[in-house]
């Protein structure tokens, strides 16, 4: 028996003339964590904002935890945890009062909160900086505490708006490493972004979102397996314009794409291909045989790259 | 809209953002209690000693009163419109686009009207906090003549709420701070010292004295005045009552409305 704590149906945001978001309809499990993988302006955020029961949907349905965002607003945000795409810490007080201040809208009581606050900094490992303000914290820092800020009334899903965006490698590893955790914990994860690795990484099911509607959904693999190959051979080739190379190579490949620095040819066996291009004289500059991602599939769907 | 939105005032989970703003003032307080209490002392003595003694030689009273008594009240007035609007034009604009705490509100139970109630009740809380202190100091003046005189916090209650309510609303549908220097100076500065503030409407020339009506301070220190000389004639009374209130609900609603659309629309 699947346990949906969300249900969106044809679910449209419109600004004035602007569609943000596009009937788009989706279901999400309890446990699972689902993604919405889209590149700027595709509406997630639009979308994350309808699912917090912040801004209601223009048109269509959505059922959050079994309510109504229309009705029963308070309540859902009781039971939900939200990162927002741009941090909103008060950045004059301390690490600490962050989170008990927070929780205070929740109606937690205050010792209760000390005690949370105490796990939640140890959880996003900031239990030294508790007592320094929110301004000297790194970008990577500021992350986590809101992570933990979103956490302070045991939420039963979490919403991250592109959580890692704009940190460094080594932050976002962080990052993903306390999102597994509270994963293991049976909490459900919605993110969205666009990194197709992170994605990739983070996610049990994702849609992938461009012009405000959703334009496949699986898991990472099923994505993958059907809406690409198993290999993507790229190539450079000493030339200015690769497109005269299209033609040409279209033969051994299932899928050519043509990037404005190298080519991408579809294919299931990449060694082979590039074998069989020596053979013919079609000689690169270089050469790369990798497997297929999910930047392929958005590609394949929407014909241009996630990250410009 | 939600069903919630029946529940009024929306009882009582404002009260969460009335804390949250308590708190965050109990944080970074430091500094303005010694001004809210030397504040109207330096004024008292400057004016109403330093000026009230040159009053005194060349015309005597004013409208009664030793120049101290007349303008100790509107004192208080003067005070509580101006925390009306430095508690609201920049702190609010700052809470919906630099630091986003009402957006972070809104992602919790919270409503925007919640945030709006929350934040007025506090500002008006703080409104009672410098009038009681205020009250004392005007009263150590001997400026109270009456038991009415104890009524001087909730007139600058009432004061702080009729600028801070429509203040709010407007810092919640602005993009950018660029009108809030020419609101200063145009608008809070000259009601501060046109409103009947030190000298009574009789100085002015009497084409101009009704205009005088509508600056909205001027019936805060009428107010002001008649609560510390315990003279209240009806009929102004209720003209000064709904003028005030006015703008307290006008602001409210149009604060509900501006809120809405900035947060969540
Ligand atoms: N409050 C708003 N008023 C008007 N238009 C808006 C508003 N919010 C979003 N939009 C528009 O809706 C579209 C989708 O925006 P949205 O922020 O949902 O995209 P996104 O996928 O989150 O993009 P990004 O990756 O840049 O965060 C954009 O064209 C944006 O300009
Ligand atoms: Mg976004």
């Amino acid at each position: 028996m699947v346990d949906l704590v969300l249900t969106a149906r044809e679910l449209s945001k419109r600004f004035n003339e602007i569609t943000a978001v596009d009937r788009v309809s989706f279901t999400i499990e309890r446990g699972e964590s689902f993604g919405f993988l889209g590149p700027n302006g595709a509406g997630k955020t639009s979308t994350m904002r309808m699912i917090s029961a912040v801004s209601q949907p223009t048109s269509g349905e959505l059922t959050i935890l079994g309510l109504d965002p229309r009705t029963d607003g308070p309540e859902i945000r009781g039971r939900l945890g939200v990162v927002p795409q741009e941090d909103t810490l008060e950045l004059e007080l301390s690490v600490r009062l962050n989170l008990e201040m927070f929780g205070r809208y929740f109606d937690i009581p205050r010792s209760t909160l000390r005690e949370r606050a105490t796990e939640l900094l140890a959880f996003a490992q900031l239990s030294e900086r508790a007592d320094d303000r929110v301004e000297e914290l790194s970008g990577g820092m500021k992350r986590r505490l809101t992570i933990a800020r979103a956490l302070v009334n045991r939420p039963e899903i979490l919403i991250l708006d592109e959580p890692t965006t704009g940190l460094d490698p080594q932050a976002r590893h962080l990052l993903w490493d306390r999102l597994y955790r509270l994963k293991r914990e049976g909490v459900t994860l919605i993110i969205t972004t666009h990194y197709m690795d992170e994605a990739e990484q983070l996610c049990d099911r994702l849609v992938v979102m461009d012009h405000g509607t959703i334009v496949a959904t699986g898991t990472p693999r099923e994505l993958i397996a059907h809406h690409s190959t198993r290999e993507v051979l790229e190539l450079r080739f000493d030339t200015d314009s690769h497109e005269d190379f299209h033609a040409r190579l279209a033969p051994f490949a299932q899928r050519v794409e043509v990037l404005p620095d190298r080519i991408l040819l579809y294919v299931d066996e990449g060694d082979d291909t590039l074998r069989q291009l020596h053979a013919e004289r079609l000689t690169p500059m270089s050469s790369f045989v990798r497997r297929s991602s999910l930047e392929d599939v958005f590609l394949r769907l929407t014909g241009r790259t996630l990250v410009d | 809209m939600s069903v919630s939105d029946d529940v009024g005032l929306g009882w009582p989970r404002w009260r969460r953002s009335w804390w949250y703003h308590a708190t965050y003032y109990a944080q970074t307080w430091r500094g303005s209690v010694a001004s809210t209490v030397l504040f109207p002392i330096f004024y008292l003595v400057a004016l109403g000693v330093g000026v009230g003694h040159l009053v005194a030689k060349h015309h005597g009273l004013v409208d009664g009163q030793t120049y101290l008594h007349f303008i100790a009240p509107s004192l208080l007035a003067t005070t509580t419109m101006q925390l009306g609007e430095s508690e609201s034009l920049w702190p609010v604009l700052a809470a919906v686009k630099w630091v986003r705490s009402y957006h972070a509100a809104v992602a919790s139970p919270l409503e925007p009207r919640d945030i709006l109630v929350g934040k007025l009740s506090w500002v008006t809380t703080r409104a009672f906090g410098t009038g009681v202190v205020y009250t004392i100091v005007i009263a150590a003046f001997g400026g109270l003549q009456s038991w009415w005189g104890l009524t001087l916090p909730l007139i600058g209650v009432l004061i702080t709420l009729a600028f801070a309510a429509p203040f709010v609303a407007y810092a919640a549908a602005v993009q950018s701070d660029a009108s809030f220097v020419a609101i200063y100076r145009f608008a809070i500065i000259p009601m501060f010292l046109f409103s009947a503030t030190f000298y009574p409407v009789s100085a002015y020339p009497g084409y101009l004295r009704p205009l005088v009506q509508f600056v909205p301070l001027y019936h805060g220190v009428a107010l002001a005045r008649s609560a510390a000389f315990g003279h209240w004639p009806l009929l102004a009374t209720v003209g000064h009552l709904t003028v005030l209130g006015s703008m307290s609900v006008v602001g409210f609603l149009w604060g509900r409305w501006s809120l809405q659309r900035r947060l969540v629309d």
